[in-house]
């Protein structure tokens, strides 16, 4: 294994899937050679495949996805790249109402992957930082992926590309050349669906996705400091959702935060929390604690982002209030 | 492949008995949910669904009745399907003429934000050609479709790739209540098209032989890698836009115009040039009309589907 970026390893995991299944082939704006992506992704994939595997789009996300449905359909395997998740919005009805209803309709598989990079704090204002992963999570029939490693950029990429079913794999961007460590190389794919337990602590859980993982791991070496436990538990994977490792997790601490970067109203930690109360009840000494964005676009100004978005100190607050319960 | 008189009669009348046979349903109050009627289409549907192999993929829409039963899909489980009966192509998960999609049958089941058929028939042939298959990949869609957006991307994408697809606009004159000169600005459907780089050819959407020629020409044209073709066909919507709807938007005089000019009535008047006879279509008339009631009877005959199975399907593999 060699060390490299999060981006890396997506590039590596496309490459991989691609020289392992002739059925896989890319497409989106800008992502042909020599260019090879807004965030250069494609790069290393476009130098190695043939153009009729690497293809550009127009700027038409609504029919590009519809057309990789149709193609889908067919038995490709397309993986999708949007410059960025905020442009989802634009393929909506491809996505929404004909990928996700295709199979239980009328038996129609529709196995693609869309990569949308997502999440901020880069100062990238409005249309450039958004985390819109609980639309997709609150639509019946897709799958719904955010890896927050190196090695699951990698391996849930594999996982994602080899499932029978759409599936919208949200890219970390404040990861992408920030995050290193060992990209893994052929075959190591790590299942959807399953969460990772990312540092063990017995005071207080803290569940998580992307790079919020990291800002909450920050919070646990921050409060060891003061004797406080944190456990980390990175979903890894929305939908489906592992909701036995975190009732599991909270059986042993009693307490737990719900913490990601999208805004906190209706978003996905919204259902986890709810689920929480519903399930593990009696095991809690303390109220089920959300922390995420504002419930305002995301601001541009440094000032305003930090004021809008979660960090390490706002997650170590939080779980102290919890630990004082 | 040159057009089989009598079979293309043969199908357009089952076409129009399975779609009266829908309508006396509902009309008795024997239906579930709404449902469409597809009358004057006959020949739209029937015509370019003639001129494929088993191994194209069609992507049709709700008044394309004809072109589901062409490529294989039997009264029995279309009746099914309408029914919300579980050996219905959907098992009862989509209404009506919706969602009625078997890929062992090459029909990709449509949904009702129209002309999402549209982008994936164009899917669909880029595939073909990737893999250089010699199949190709038909789609329809209405005016109202051709307005959208989407219709513009999709042509733009199809004419890019030179993809082996064939695009049917039904211009049947209405958007649900609203007529084309109310929600197009230019009302030349193929000049649009054209201006998007595909070839666009217009033709009497009423008249088999006319959509069969222009059909084959153009299946022809994708197979040999001449890229997509846009057939604009000229019809009449006869009846409302859902069964609740009563149409009092169009004026009599219209539907006059068109009754005359139906697609089995016009056929009918040129028995003689075809080398057919009233009698052989009098004959066709009868064992249709035999084979739909039959398939009636197994349709109303099929289970429900078990509710204990709602959440099967929602994901594949």
């Amino acid at each position: 294994m060699a060390e490299g970026t999060y981006l890396d390893a997506i590039s590596a995991a496309i490459i991989h899937e691609m020289e392992r299944d002739e059925r896989v082939l890319v497409m989106g704006e800008d992502v042909a050679g020599p260019f090879g992506g807004a965030f250069k992704v494609t790069k290393p994939v476009a130098e190695r495949f043939p153009s009729t595997r690497v293809r550009n789009m127009p700027m038409t996300e609504l029919g590009f996805i519809g057309a990789a449905n149709g193609m889908a359909l067919m038995g490709l395997r397309p993986v999708i790249e949007l410059q960025f998740a905020d442009f989802i919005s634009s393929g909506f009805d491809s996505i929404v109402q004909f990928a996700s209803t295709a199979h239980y309709r009328w038996g129609g598989a529709v196995p693609w992957v869309i990569r949308a990079p997502s999440d901020g704090n880069l100062r990238s204002g409005p249309f450039h930082s958004q985390n819109p992963e609980a639309w997709f999570v609150h639509t019946p029939g897709l799958k719904v992926v955010a890896p927050s490693t190196v090695a699951d950029a990698y391996g849930l990429f594999q996982s994602a590309v080899r499932d029978d079913n759409p599936v919208i794999y949200f890219e970390s961007k404040p990861l992408y050349r920030s995050l290193k460590g060992e990209v893994p190389e052929g075959d190591a794919p790590v299942p959807l669906g399953l969460a990772e337990v990312a540092r063990s602590g017995r005071h207080c859980t803290v569940v998580t996705y992307g790079a919020m993982r990291h800002e909450a791991m920050a919070a646990a070496e921050e409060l060891a400091a003061e004797g406080v436990e944190l456990e980390v538990i990175d979903l890894r994977t929305l939908k489906p959702l592992d909701m036995d490792t975190v009732a599991s997790s909270v059986a042993r601490t009693s307490r737990v935060l719900v913490t990601h970067a999208a805004n906190q109203l209706g978003g996905v930690g919204a259902e986890i929390a709810a689920t929480i109360a519903d399930e593990c009840f009696t095991d809690l000494d303390a109220p089920v604690k959300r922390l995420g964005g504002l419930d305002v676009p995301v601001p541009f100004s440094p000032p305003l982002e930090d004021a809008y978005r979660p960090n390490a100190a706002k997650i170590a607050a939080a779980c102290r209030d919890l630990c004082a319960w | 492949m040159t057009l089989d008189p009598l079979a293309a009669y043969r199908w357009m009348r089952l076409t129009r008995e399975v779609d009266e046979t829908i309508r006396n349903l509902w009309l008795t109050g024997q239906g579930v949910g709404g449902t469409f009627n597809q009358r004057g289409h006959e020949a739209i549907a029937v015509g370019p669904a003639l001129c494929l192999e088993p191994a194209d993929v069609v992507a049709p829409m709700h008044r394309d009745l004809g072109a589901y039963l062409v490529r294989g899909m039997t009264p029995e489980r279309l009746l099914a399907h309408q029914l919300g009966r579980e050996t219905g192509p959907s098992r009862g998960r989509d209404a009506n003429i919706h969602g009625c999609g078997d890929l062992d049958l090459n029909i990709i089941g449509f949904i009702s934000h129209l002309p999402q058929s549209l982008p994936v028939a164009v899917g669909a042939a880029m595939a073909f050609k990737l893999r250089s298959e010699p199949r190709v990949a038909m789609t329809w869609t209405g005016d109202g479709g051709s307005i959208t957006g989407l219709y513009a991307e999709s042509l733009n994408l199809a004419a890019l790739d030179q993809a082996p697809v064939v695009i049917i606009v039904e211009n049947n004159q209405y958007a649900y209540s609203t007529p084309i000169e109310q929600h197009s600005a230019n009302p030349d459907i193929a000049e649009r098209s054209e201006a998007l780089g595909v070839v666009a050819v217009e033709v009497d959407g009423n008249d088999i032989e006319a959509v069969h020629k222009a059909s084959r020409k153009a299946v022809n044209r994708a197979r040999n890698g001449g890229g997509p073709t846009v057939i604009v066909a000229e019809t009449m919507r006869m009846l409302g836009h859902a069964i609740h709807d009563g149409f009092e938007y169009v004026p009599d005089h219209l539907l006059e115009r068109w009754e005359a000019r139906d697609p089995l009535t016009i056929f009918e008047q040129r028995a003689g040039e075809h080398g057919t006879t009233i009698d052989q279509l009098r004959a066709i008339d009868s064992d249709v009309a035999a084979e739909v009631k039959a398939a009636l009877v197994v349709a109303q005959g099929s289970p429900f589907p078990d509710p204990a199975t709602v959440t099967d399907g929602v994901w594949a593999g």
